[in-house]
């Protein structure tokens, strides 16, 4: 450092490497600035040639129109951020459920991927190379068009045992109505998990001592279980009533509907997305080497412990981060939902774009929220991802 | 432990096709449940597709509309300029196989395979011109294939030479050049359709945001902060948002950004919208390249006098992109699939078509078959195109140091 | 060994096409910037005027008389309307209607470009830039006329939004529907009017909203709805294709005023009025009884002073409108009258036959009325 610093008096500045650098970090950072100021103008004067400005006040305005499914109340006369807020909910439910579901899956596939039965191997070898191949807004509106609206109508309802009824306006099925006992019921709920989750801390720490890995999970849910069951029976009437759908006329009423653009989209997404993490989690279990396998049978452990144990916590670090990312793909992909009418936050507000015709706020709001979930699930598998690799060490 | 390898298993181990079942399928309760279940699924669903496929689904709709599906309303008229630029590719692709991989057995595999393909579907039912055309097409790979045996230098040099025209060559083919009725009339950007607008979309996608993923990874390296913040700011915005929405932008949004008057092609404007998408991706698969090559290599380059520019282009990039080759084919058979996604900005690509398609009177209802098709035509390119990636894989030996 | 030496250069032809197709690009690029120069010169000689006009006036038609075709944004999947058939050509009203635009201008119907555009995103495309004209079953309405950057120019179709069931379900008016679900598309007014007129009528009911208008109907002949609501045109259009048209009814109800016509951006008066007076030339053909088969006839002898008006015989009116005089004559020989666009498409012949009723001339007790040539 002495060196060079002595060196810059010698240097002219125009060979002075840090000053070009620093000159030329000047140049590149005007030349954006200038780009995206001249690309600003030109839109604020085409928006004004028409009379219009840009502004987020419109989503005050009212929204005109229904939507036809939501976890809010929104009705017609509800503002258009309502709308946009109902498309986010319905865009949190989807990934959620999809993200849990493929997980699901995909282990199943993964792990089946590497099965030492031949058959099992081969199918799920041939799902993965089918699904992977396919191009997903091709599947979904297939799935959706070709899958969910061919199933029986109304009248002709396929029943399922459990009066699960699957008919081109749904699956629909018995779903439980919270009655007044329910709030009870929902403390005891959470004394129940208090209790598991303390149940677990004492066996992790006596996990510690003894150096015995007890099976922490199975015993803490176990405990839960039987709170739940109890607490059922405790409270004076059941806090959930039984709805049964029942077949009137052109519909179904009662139970829970799951409309088949719900069910096509959620499916689609999971039956796509379980392919690329059944891939994820089979190279995470082949990442583990042979010979801790071996030397886990060496001292003992069954087939079970030796994946609960060895193999499994080895496979997290490898899966987590493309996990992740795939997780945040089936996130994305859920704004295919257009595709397939489900009111999710790209198509609802692709409807508002139409509505008020405000295309540059709503593209612009759409893309910040989309990029919130990513910030957001990036940061929280990073610190997941830092913290297993702690545990590791 | 070599030693210990070549050792042969003894010959009680090959089983009998029964043994063999007992071993694998049956060795236990619970591997027994799991055959049976397997062999169920394969049986319910083979024989409901197959009795789907061969007795219940009405093809008529894809062999009616197969020219609407493949090349959108390119006037059939100038169909011949399509069919030119595919021979001439196939004759460089002749070409190319018998020079560069004339002794490999994957190269002849291959060419065997390309050379089949057109024959195979001239026997399908379709017009007679086609049919010579799709013959035209095996014929000039068979003639590629024996004038590039030599495998000269200078046959290398011309045939090189010849990979970089033909782009060029072909999208003028394809556009036209005189305005009204010479010889190559203009067809506009709005009659190009069908799997030809998705193959155009995809090449121009992979052609531009190439380079431009490089330079991405670059700047995301760059020791200059600004260029640095910038890459990391493009690279992380363009990931963490749905293409959908970047498509709909390009739509809507960049006609806004131009001064008054000029107006790009919805077509272009998809094209940039991927583009400007993949780049961010292939960026990041990049950079993973340039984080792999050693710092050993950037010293001994420095050692030698060449200077930054010299060790990025001769040293590292050429290293680092062989590395990331899997990843980045793997990179644009997504990009393949995305295409799709501009059938909802209203883009007659295969699947834009497929929709107008079931609009047809005479068509109504058929959705399973023509997006079935389509995506067995999706599938099929896919597929393809990653068996040729494997291939790449194994025979430049990536991923075993 | 070999095997490497093939992977190698496996690699240079990838990145030779990589290069190649770089270069490739451009030609089409530049092409395509010669026609953009062409363009942005046009507002610059507008501003040089003595007088100067109004920014913009003029605009337009220059920038596609110097592009030589117009363009003009098409629906295609209404049949009737705007539809694309198995030989790839486009067919409808709305679509002959840009014909006669690109007759009047050019004096030839084929120099037409059609986009199709989705419901979404037409107003935008209009407002880029990207079509002259938009010409797709679009609904006269306040805020599309103000908000929406655009003019609505004439009516080309009267039409009002209806609701399609299916028969012997017992249902006969909005009321039965309720608790049922309606098949919509989105982004059109019909979404709007449907939850207007059922809030007004009280009538709970669950939308099932689709993209485009082909999703829409496939929903409903899927039996996904109930029943499925559009412009009367559209229902009737649609009801054709089909697979029992017998088995469904158009309930008697009548939810909104739908005029449909053409509709321009803001900001050009002179390309409004061309696009208007296409639209009265059409119309005024029909109530002289000029037709595509008579027009030579009815030019070498007009019947009266207004049809010499018309076809050019008689003063400058096409000149008036920066066209040449036989703007009209162009119109009606080479794509006809109102009645021949409109039988050509909805007439009795057609799959899509709709009665002409509102379309029929005021006076035939219709509301068809253009203005006097003079």
């Amino acid at each position: 450092m002495a060196q060079s610093s002595s060196q810059a008096a010698s240097i002219p500045i125009w060979r002075d490497e840090r000053y070009l650098k620093l000159i030329a970090q000047i140049v590149f950072a005007v030349v954006v600035v200038l780009t995206a100021n001249y690309l600003y103008q030109n839109m604020v004067n085409g928006l004004r040639q028409q009379g219009t400005t840009l502004g987020f006040t419109f989503l005050g305005g009212i929204a005109g129109f229904d939507i036809s499914e939501t976890l809010n109340d929104f009705s017609r006369t509800s503002a258009y951020w309502q709308a946009f807020l109902a498309g986010l909910y319905n865009t949190l439910l989807v990934s959620i459920v999809g993200i849990v579901l493929s997980t699901i899956l995909g282990i199943i596939l993964g792990v089946a991927r590497l099965s030492i039965n031949p058959l099992v191997r081969w199918l799920s070898a041939a799902y993965l190379e089918i699904m992977r191949n396919l191009s997903l807004l091709v599947f979904l509106i297939f799935w959706y068009l070709g899958v969910f609206l061919k199933l029986p109508r109304v009248r002709e309802a396929v029943e399922w045992p459990g009066q699960v009824y699957l008919t081109n306006r749904g699956i629909v099925m018995p779903w439980g109505l919270p009655t007044e006992t329910m709030p009870m019921y929902r403390t005891i709920l959470i004394i129940g998990l208090c209790l598991a989750l303390a149940l677990g801390l004492v066996l992790f720490l006596r996990g510690r001592q003894t150096g015995k890995p007890p099976l922490t999970l199975l015993w803490s849910t176990l405990a839960l279980i039987l709170v739940a069951v109890i607490g059922w029976f405790v409270v004076p009437a059941a806090p959930l009533s039984l709805d049964l759908p029942v077949i009137q006329g052109l519909n179904i009423t009662g139970g829970k509907t799951f409309t088949p653009e719900f069910m096509a989209l959620v499916s689609g997404l999971v039956l796509y997305t379980a392919a690329f993490i059944g891939e994820v989690v089979r190279s995470g279990i082949q990442a583990v080497s042979r010979g801790q396998v071996e030397a886990a049978r060496a001292i003992g452990l069954n087939p079970f412990q030796t994946l609960r144990l060895v193999v499994f916590p080895q496979a997290l670090q490898v899966i987590i981060p493309p996990l992740t990312s795939q997780y945040l793909n089936l996130t994305k992909n859920s704004s295919l939902a257009i595709a397939v009418g489900y009111p999710d936050l790209f198509y609802v507000s692709n409807t508002i774009m139409n509505q008020s015709g405000r295309a540059v706020e709503m593209i612009s709001l759409v893309m910040l929220t989309y990029l919130t979930f990513s910030l957001i699930t990036s940061v929280f598998m990073n610190w997941y991802n830092a913290r297993i690799l702690l545990v590791e060490r | 432990m070599a030693a210990v390898t070549d050792i042969k298993p003894p010959l009680s181990e090959r089983p009998s096709p029964l043994g063999w079942a007992r071993k694998y399928l049956f060795n236990s309760l619970g591997n027994s449940l799991l055959t049976i279940f397997s062999i169920w699924l394969i049986y319910t669903v083979g024989i409901g597709l197959l009795r789907w496929v061969f007795t219940q689904a009405e093809w008529q709709v894809i062999a009616t509309n197969l020219r609407l599906i493949l090349l959108g309303q390119y006037p059939i008229a100038q169909v011949w300029r399509i069919w030119l630029s595919l021979l001439l590719l196939a004759f460089l692709i002749g070409n190319s196989l018998a020079i560069w991989g004339k002794a490999g057995k994957t190269a002849k595999r291959f060419g065997a395979g390309l050379v089949a393909f057109p024959l195979l579907l001239a026997l399908t039912a379709i017009g007679a011109e086609s049919r010579g055309w799709l013959v035209g097409l095996s014929a000039m790979l068979i003639l590629g294939w024996y004038l590039g045996r030599p495998a000269t230098r200078t046959l290398r040099r011309v045939v090189a030479v010849g990979w970089f025209i033909w782009p060029p060559i072909f999208l003028i083919l394809l556009r036209g050049t005189t305005p009204a009725e010479g010889v190559l009339p203009i067809v506009g950007t709005n009659l190009w359709g069908g799997l030809l607008l998705t193959f155009l979309l995809t090449v121009v996608g992979i052609v531009f945001s190439f380079p431009l993923g490089v330079f991405l990874a670059l700047g995301r390296r760059s020791e200059l902060r600004i260029v640095r913040w910038f890459s990391i700011g493009y690279i992380e915005l363009i990931r963490g948002v749905p293409l959908i929405s970047i498509l709909f932008m390009a739509q809507l949004m960049l006609p806004l950004f131009l001064p008054a008057g000029i107006t790009i092609d919805r077509v272009i404007r998809a094209m940039v919208g991927i583009t400007l998408f993949s780049a961010a991706y292939l960026a990041e698969n990049v950079r993973g390249g340039l984080q792999a090559i050693p710092k050993g290599q950037f010293e001994a380059a420095h050692a030698m006098g060449l200077n930054g520019l010299q060790t990025m282009s001769l040293i590292v990039l050429p290293q680092a992109l062989r590395l990331v080759i899997p990843i980045l084919v793997g990179q644009f058979i997504a990009l393949f699939k995305d295409t799709a996604l501009v059938a909802i900005v209203g883009l007659l690509d295969i699947v834009g078509i497929a929709k107008t398609v079931l609009a047809q009177p005479d068509f109504l209802g058929l959705q399973r078959e023509v997006y079935a098709f389509v995506s067995l035509l999706y599938w099929v390119f896919s597929y393809a195109m990653s068996y040729v990636a494997q291939r790449l894989e194994i025979s430049l030996g990536v991923g075993q140091r | 060994m070999s095997r490497k030496i093939f992977s190698v250069f496996g690699l240079l032809i990838v990145a030779s096409m990589v290069l190649a197709a770089c270069g490739g690009g451009t030609p089409a690029a530049g092409t395509e910037r010669i026609v953009e120069t062409v363009i942005v010169e046009v507002p610059v000689a507008g501003d040089a005027a003595p007088l100067p006009p109004p920014a913009g006036y003029g605009a337009t038609l220059a920038a596609v008389q110097a592009r030589g075709v117009l363009i003009c944004g098409v629906n295609s999947q209404v049949p009737g309307f705007g539809y694309i058939d198995a030989d790839g050509n486009f067919s409808g009203i709305d679509v002959d209607y840009c014909r006669a635009l690109a007759a009047a201008i050019f004096g030839d119907s084929t120099k037409v470009e059609f986009r199709p555009v989705t419901a979404a995103e037409r107003f935008t495309a209009l407002q880029s830039g990207e079509i002259d004209v938009l010409s797709r079953n679009t609904t006269w309405s306040t805020v599309r006329d103000t908000e929406l950057g655009g003019n609505f120019t004439a009516t080309t179709f009267y039409d009002g939004q209806g609701m399609m069931v299916r028969a012997g379900e017992g249902i006969t008016t909005l009321a039965d529907l309720a608790g049922g679900t309606i098949c919509v598309q989105t982004g059109t007014t019909t979404e709007l009017n449907l939850a207007d007129v059922m809030a007004a009528a009280g009538i709970a009911y669950t939308p099932a909203v689709f993209e485009d208008a082909d999703s829409t109907f496939a929903a409903y002949a899927e039996e996904r709805c109930d029943a499925v609501t559009t412009d009367k045109s559209g229902l009737v259009s649609r009801r054709t294709v089909l697979e029992d048209p017998s088995a469904h009814v158009i309930l008697d109800v009548t939810m909104s005023k739908e005029p449909l016509g053409p509709m321009v951006r803001h900001g050009d008066d002179q390309w409004f009025d061309i696009a208007q007076w296409t639209v009265f030339a059409l119309i005024s053909a029909e109530e002289f009884g000029v037709t595509s088969a008579n027009v030579d006839a009815a030019k070498a002898n007009p019947s009266n002073p207004e049809v010499a008006r018309l076809l050019g015989n008689e003063g400058d009116l096409g000149l008036k409108l920066g066209l040449s005089n036989d703007w009209a004559y162009n119109i009606i020989a080479q794509v006809g009258n109102y009645e021949e666009v409109y039988n050509r498409s909805l007439g009795p012949d057609t799959p899509t036959y709709i009665p002409r009723g509102l379309n029929s001339l005021y006076t035939e007790g219709g509301l068809l009325y253009a203005p006097p040539f003079r």
